[in-house]
């Protein structure tokens, strides 16, 4: 038995340790945000955080979360400045990375509040978006980051009240 | 010479009636099959007596609430949103009212397909009907109610409105008792609105679907879970045809915790030959139970074949003047040539692609009341269905295809094949199926786009007269494999063509001598399963087309702008012949001014850079999207490393009925047009896919993104698709710009620095 926090919550899995932790959050735990794109951490869309950090759930295993607080698209509660610039910049088409794009945008944010072009493409390179919405993308995470330095700066730890990190 | 693919979803539609009825706690609005009607009863007694399969279109609820059904699959496109703004606009209903779903299969939908750019298209003069009749059965209950003629009375934001009073939209549902039906002959007699009273349509909106594709609430085929399903993944046999299997060994398997078993798969349709089916209680230990699994197959002598095997067949093919269809044959090509200065050939190739499409192949199936559910993401249920139901052995009628957002369609979704392994295991164990693919298993499954060989022949020649191209073509047949009865006829009836892989040859261009001959590579359609990939036909016909145009208008002395501008004469065949290729080509005439004028054509640029043009009507000759493509690139002549700085793209689609919408298909489009120029590449090696993920297969990322700028031609014309267009005249433009900057034609899909490093020394 493996236990660690999803989304603020205690979970935990009886799963096989070396199991992929994208299996345990979308099949066991039923939380399906959190996508299956290629299986060997280089399209993105199983991105999620582990201690704050962006990963690759389809090549994390599950022992490796033991303990550990992981947060996923569900996490974010719709109420990330990223949910709501993806939504003014209507980036998703078929939407089927976009969790993993926002997920891994927004631990750019969280180290670099203000990114420039470069920064952005540097650090979204491994995000594969196969409708190539890029460039909705790109402008999405500017909007964002302007949003956040001028109104608010988002912090998965913000919801420490109410336990999303030990 | 159509698809005529439109042909047969218009034909579900004409013979129909349209009602507008009040049912238990709604306003049904609705196609009727038009036989009904000789019973002569009134439009709510048939709704409320269910009397007939009603195509509800859609309904209005006692909150005023529209419920607008979409039976085209969402695959990015935000197609629900267009169609209901196309309904809704006419209905005079308020936007935030409307709510959309997408509908599973159901016979009463009529012929069910999402490709080929069509939806709104196909869809739009029957949507804007429907929403009209949908407004005249409103305002007449209303302007009754209100005791007023119905001439006094006007629709506005989901109110009936008559000189200063007015009721909503759902009171009248609530309290009117309204039964009307519209003949197809007062159907097509309604007055549309014209364009300057459009609310909705070619207004600013938010697709639909979007909220839901950002929270990670949007259900996928691969989100599915049953009560009590198992999970399975396939052994996919080394090659498409012709394998079994001979002996499974999973001795190594047993030991894992979760696995159940493998069934080897039997399947009547015949899809599928030597399939093994590995099911586990959790998909991690099916993934690792098929990796342990030891299979001994009788192997094909398909596995012996590889990419230079097909594409030599190609050559060969184009080589025999005897094999193939006719789809052109104008002036005398044999005449011109033999008359002119100087005769200039060309061959230009594509490599085999694949979709890639982000959701891995899935199914999930269970058997429940007596009919077999299968819940996946699929375009052409229509084709899909009748497929599934053979293997299982049962009736169309006992299979229910559950739609799901598409993670990804472009095309690898149209023959939904991978439901057929998920049905097929379900049936064999007797318990609900959840079958996923790896990457891995999805790209040994795949329907990549075939390979192709386009050979050309072209005239230098002072007497205009004498200008020829003799255009052959020989790539894999997707319609051949999937759906042959989609096959056309070669010209004067010889011979049988698919349009899905000859479109673009067809162009607007008034050539006075101009033959066509196309030949299905049958080396690509015995080895694999050639698919409709993003653009089809014209994303490998129109690369050569196009460039081709370009060596002619070089080797004619004449600036290629200037040569293509005075071949779009729009006259005779290319005048156009019906309302969506209204003008023909001189709409694409006018992109490509336009275009050549946003670049700045015929400006001085540095050392190495380039621009260059290249033109497409986009998917058919019946329903053309206009297109014109700049491309600006800077090419390093030490490594032959080639960066594409920008494009520009002047697009005529008619009308634009959701702007953003369109705006983000032209943008994925023209990236895709830049992946496959420049990027994507994978080759058939043992008689499959020879990259089977991203560790080899590399499609665009964010770095190599271009500057894009996108402009729509403003037209009242009629609408046509956009889903693909954008794809089509990149590659060209590209390889136009290269020739433009170092003066090196590169004439293979994709690009490469090597190819073009190669050349410049």
């Amino acid at each position: 038995m493996i236990e660690f926090k999803l989304n603020g919550k205690a979970v935990s899995s009886k799963a096989d340790p070396n199991t992929p932790l994208l299996w345990v959050i979308r099949d066991e735990i039923g939380l399906t945000g959190t996508k299956f794109g290629c299986g060997v951490g280089m399209c993105g869309a199983c991105t999620v955080h582990v201690e704050g950090i962006s990963i690759r759930s389809c090549s994390f295993k599950l022992k490796m979360a033991k303990g550990k607080s992981v947060t996923t698209i569900e996490g974010l509660n719709n109420a990330h400045p990223l949910q709501a610039a993806w939504a003014q910049e209507q980036v998703p088409q078929c939407g089927y990375c976009q969790s993993g794009q926002i997920m891994q945008a927004a631990t750019l944010l969280e180290a670099n509040p203000n990114p420039t072009d470069e920064e952005i493409v540097q650090h979204m390179q491994g995000n594969l978006c196969r409708c190539m919405a890029y460039a909705r993308i790109k402008k999405a995470i500017k909007v964002a980051a302007t949003n956040t330095s001028s109104v608010q700066y988002f912090d998965p730890r913000s919801n420490a009240d109410e336990g999303v990190m030990s | 010479m159509s698809s005529g693919e439109k042909q047969r979803v218009d034909i579900d539609t004409s013979r129909r009636h349209f009602l507008v009825a009040s049912a238990s706690a709604s306003l049904v609005m609705a196609f009727a099959p038009s036989v009904t009607l000789a019973k002569q009863e009134g439009a709510a007694e048939r709704v409320n007596q269910k009397r007939f399969s009603p195509t509800v279109w859609f309904e209005i609820d006692t909150e005023g609430k529209v419920l607008v059904n979409i039976a085209k699959a969402e695959m990015g496109q935000h197609v629900g949103t267009a169609l209901a703004r196309i309904v809704a606009d006419e209905l005079g209903a308020n936007w935030d009212d409307i709510d959309i779903k997408h509908v599973d299969t159901d016979p009463k939908w009529g012929y069910m397909v999402t490709g080929g750019s069509w939806s709104v298209s196909t869809s739009f003069q029957m949507l804007s009907q429907a929403g009209a009749a949908g407004r005249i059965a409103l305002v007449e209950a209303g302007a009754k109610l209100m005791s007023k003629k119905p001439e006094q009375c006007r629709v506005e934001q989901g109110f009936v409105v008559c000189q200063g009073d007015r009721t909503s939209f759902a009171d009248i549902v609530r309290k009117g008792e309204i039964s009307r039906t519209f003949t197809e002959e007062e159907l097509a007699a309604i007055a549309l609105k014209p364009s300057k009273e459009y609310s909705l349509i070619g207004k600013a909106s938010k697709a639909l679907d979007i909220p839901e594709k950002i929270n990670g609430t949007a259900q996928y085929g691969i989100d599915v879970e049953i009560p009590g399903m198992i999970y399975a993944r396939p052994i996919v046999p080394p090659t498409r045809y012709g394998n079994t299997v001979k002996s499974v060994d999973d001795s190594k398997a047993k030991s894992l915790s979760g696995y159940i078993g493998y069934k080897v798969l039997v399947d009547p349709s015949e899809h599928l030959h030597g399939w093994i089916s590995v099911l586990a209680d959790n998909y991690y230990t099916a993934i690792k139970a098929v990796d342990l699994i030891k299979v001994d197959y009788a192997l094909s002598r398909f596995n012996q074949i590889d990419e230079q095997a097909v594409q030599e067949h190609a050559r060969t093919l184009i080589q025999d003047e005897k094999k193939g269809a006719l789809l052109i044959n104008d002036g005398n090509v044999s005449t011109a040539k033999a008359q002119s200065k100087q005769v200039i050939e060309a061959e230009y190739t594509t490599s085999t692609v694949s979709h890639f499409q982000l959701e891995p192949v899935n199914a999930t199936t269970e058997y429940k009341d007596g009919k077999w559910i299968i819940h996946t993401g699929n375009q052409w249920q229509s084709l899909t269905l009748p497929a599934v139901a053979k293997a299982l052995g049962v009736t169309d009628d006992k299979v229910v295809l559950k739609q799901y957002y598409l993670g990804g369609g472009f095309g690898r979704r149209l023959f939904g094949d991978y439901a057929i392994p998920s049905a097929l295991t379900a049936k064999a164990v007797g318990m609900p199926v959840k079958m996923v693919f790896t990457r891995e298993d999805d790209s040994m499954f795949a329907q990549p786009r075939s390979s192709s060989v386009s050979h050309f022949k072209g005239t230098v020649a002072e007497d205009t007269s004498l200008l020829a191209v003799e255009h052959t073509i020989s790539s894999g047949w997707p319609t051949l494999s999937m759906a042959p009865g989609f096959l056309a006829k070669g010209l004067n009836g010889e011979g049988q063509i698919d349009m899905f892989s000859a479109s673009g040859a067809d162009h607007w261009y008034s050539l006075p001598n101009h033959k066509v001959r196309v030949v299905n590579n049958s080396l690509a359609n015995e080895t694999f399963l050639p698919g409709w990939l993003r653009s089809v036909g014209p994303g490998w016909v129109n690369w050569g087309v196009e460039s081709f145009m370009d060596e002619l208008a070089h080797a004619n002395g004449i600036d290629p702008v200037q040569f293509r501008s005075q071949l779009l004469d729009g006259k005779g065949k290319q005048a156009g012949d019906i309302p969506k290729n209204k003008n023909g080509a001189l709409r694409l005439k006018r992109v490509l001014t336009r275009v050549a004028e946003k670049a700045e054509w015929g400006r001085a640029l540095p050392e190495g850079e380039g621009l260059g043009i290249a033109l497409t009507y986009g998917q058919e000759r019946t329903m053309p999207t206009w297109v014109g493509v700049a491309a600006h690139v800077k090419v390093d002549k030490q490594s032959g490393e080639i960066t594409l700085k920008k494009l520009w793209a002047v697009t005529d689609c008619g009308k634009v009925v959701h702007p953003d919408g369109a705006m983000a298909q032209m943008e994925g489009s023209l990236l895709w047009g830049v992946s496959l120029a420049l990027h994507e590449q994978t080759k058939i090696e043992n008689g499959h896919l020879a990259d089977l993920n991203l560790t080899t297969y590399s499609p665009l990322r964010m770095d190599n993104m271009p500057e894009l700028d996108i402009e729509f031609v403003e037209s009242d014309e009629v609408p046509v698709g956009l889903g693909e267009p954008g794809v089509v005249a990149v590659a060209p433009a590209v390889g136009n710009a290269i020739y433009n900057a170092v003066g090196v034609r590169l004439r293979s899909l994709p690009m490469q620095a090597e190819t073009l490093k190669a050349q410049l020394i």
